[in-house]
């Protein structure tokens, strides 16, 4: 099953949890089962158009889906999927 | 602005290097990728550091001890008891005071071969190409998305190489920017909405991150100038203190970017506090 690593800032959604295993053929699906166990997951991720919210990256291993296919980008059993939101914290 | 010609002992930028200056930089000149015509250079080279907190205190102190010649600082903040767990190039004795005028003290027992700059007032788009126009490399250590958007369209503009940095709570991330090779617009292509994101004072940081990340973007700003091995370009490097991992993701050049895609829509800075639907609370 894919693997989700999910940043500080989201682990309170899943339970703070650092890494999640999630199903799913397409990040969408994988994105909405997690959302499915752990309410509210998808929508820190997810605008309520459904589309991607473009202050957070998610990247199957190390690119960067909004490259590959979006949220229609297929995952593989093997596959870490890394949630990355805008920080800003510097000082 | 504020031009502190620090102690230079006669150095003439490009000149051969006095015989303290062989002394003290004699574990760089010894390197054969740095050697005595890179220390010159570095000594010839000027960093500018946006803002002089977690991340621009380790950067300005290895920045100095190197022997980069000019160093500026932005910040109009003053140094606060709750900065100093992290914000290392401060003192106990120096808080209420101007933090660029603790800068300046502080690199000048550094190194007094350094030249500070200090520019003791906000980063906006009325000076921000003024204050980097002269600078060969700068290095973000900004605490809020209007300035980091700021900075990454002026350096855009400007062509100047960006070290970028970020931290929250035990986690980091560090990349550089080159013109036309990508930029911060390219990672997050719109700031979230005030509020969605926590800043360090609402979330906290574990005060030896900024050690590391900073620190980094030293490394990569020396790496730059002088023009050695791989830098950070189109890469992400994420540093998780919990697990003590370094990972990286890619981060490629957005040809639909409107700052430095192929067709560009923003050719000049804007209204950054507007596009981000919020103020610079903190300082940059």
């Amino acid at each position: 099953m894919p693997n989700v690593r999910v940043p500080s800032m989201l682990r309170p959604t899943v339970g703070g949890e650092r890494s999640v295993a999630a199903d799913g053929s397409t990040l969408r699906e994988l994105i909405y089962n997690l959302d499915s166990r752990h309410p509210g997951f998808a929508g820190h991720l997810l605008e309520s158009t459904g589309s991607q919210r473009r202050f957070v990256n998610i990247y199957l291993n190390d690119e960067d889906v909004r490259y590959l296919q979006g949220l229609e980008t297929p995952v593989e059993e093997d596959d870490v999927i890394s949630i990355l939101p805008a920080v800003a914290g510097g000082r | 602005m504020t031009s502190t010609n620090g102690k230079t002992n006669g150095t003439v930028r490009g000149a051969a290097l006095s015989l303290d200056q062989a002394r003290r930089y004699a574990r760089h000149i010894i390197l054969p990728e740095v050697g005595s015509i890179g220390q010159r250079k570095l000594l010839a080279s000027k960093v500018l550091l946006i803002g002089a907190g977690g991340l621009g205190s380790p950067a300005a102190l290895y920045l100095a001890a190197a022997g980069v010649g000019t160093i500026g600082i932005v910040d109009y903040d003053v140094v606060d008891l709750s900065n100093l767990h992290r914000q290392i190039i401060h003192g106990h004795a120096n808080i209420g005071r101007p933090k660029v005028d603790s800068v300046r003290e502080r690199l000048a027992d550094v190194n007094p071969d350094v030249e500070v700059v200090t520019f003791n007032e906000p980063i906006s788009s009325a000076n921000a190409m003024d204050i980097i126009k002269d600078f060969d490399v700068v290095v973000n250590g900004s605490d809020n998305f209007p300035t980091r958007y700021l900075v990454n369209d002026a350096c855009y503009l400007l062509g100047k190489p960006l070290v970028d940095g970020t931290l929250f709570r035990f986690e980091g991330r560090a990349n550089v920017y080159l013109p036309g090779k990508g930029c911060y617009r390219c990672l997050f292509p719109a700031p979230p909405p005030p509020g969605a994101v926590p800043s360090c004072a609402e979330a906290g940081v574990m005060g030896a991150m900024c050690g590391v990340i900073g620190t980094i973007q030293a490394v990569e700003t020396v790496k730059l100038l002088l023009d050695l091995g791989d830098p950070l370009v189109n890469r992400l490097l994420l540093f998780d203190s919990l697990s003590m991992e370094f990972r990286e993701v890619k981060i490629p050049r957005d040809p639909d970017c409107p700052l430095c895609g192929d067709n560009p829509t923003i050719h000049e800075l804007i209204d950054y506090e507007a596009f981000c639907g919020a103020p610079v609370t903190t300082l940059g």
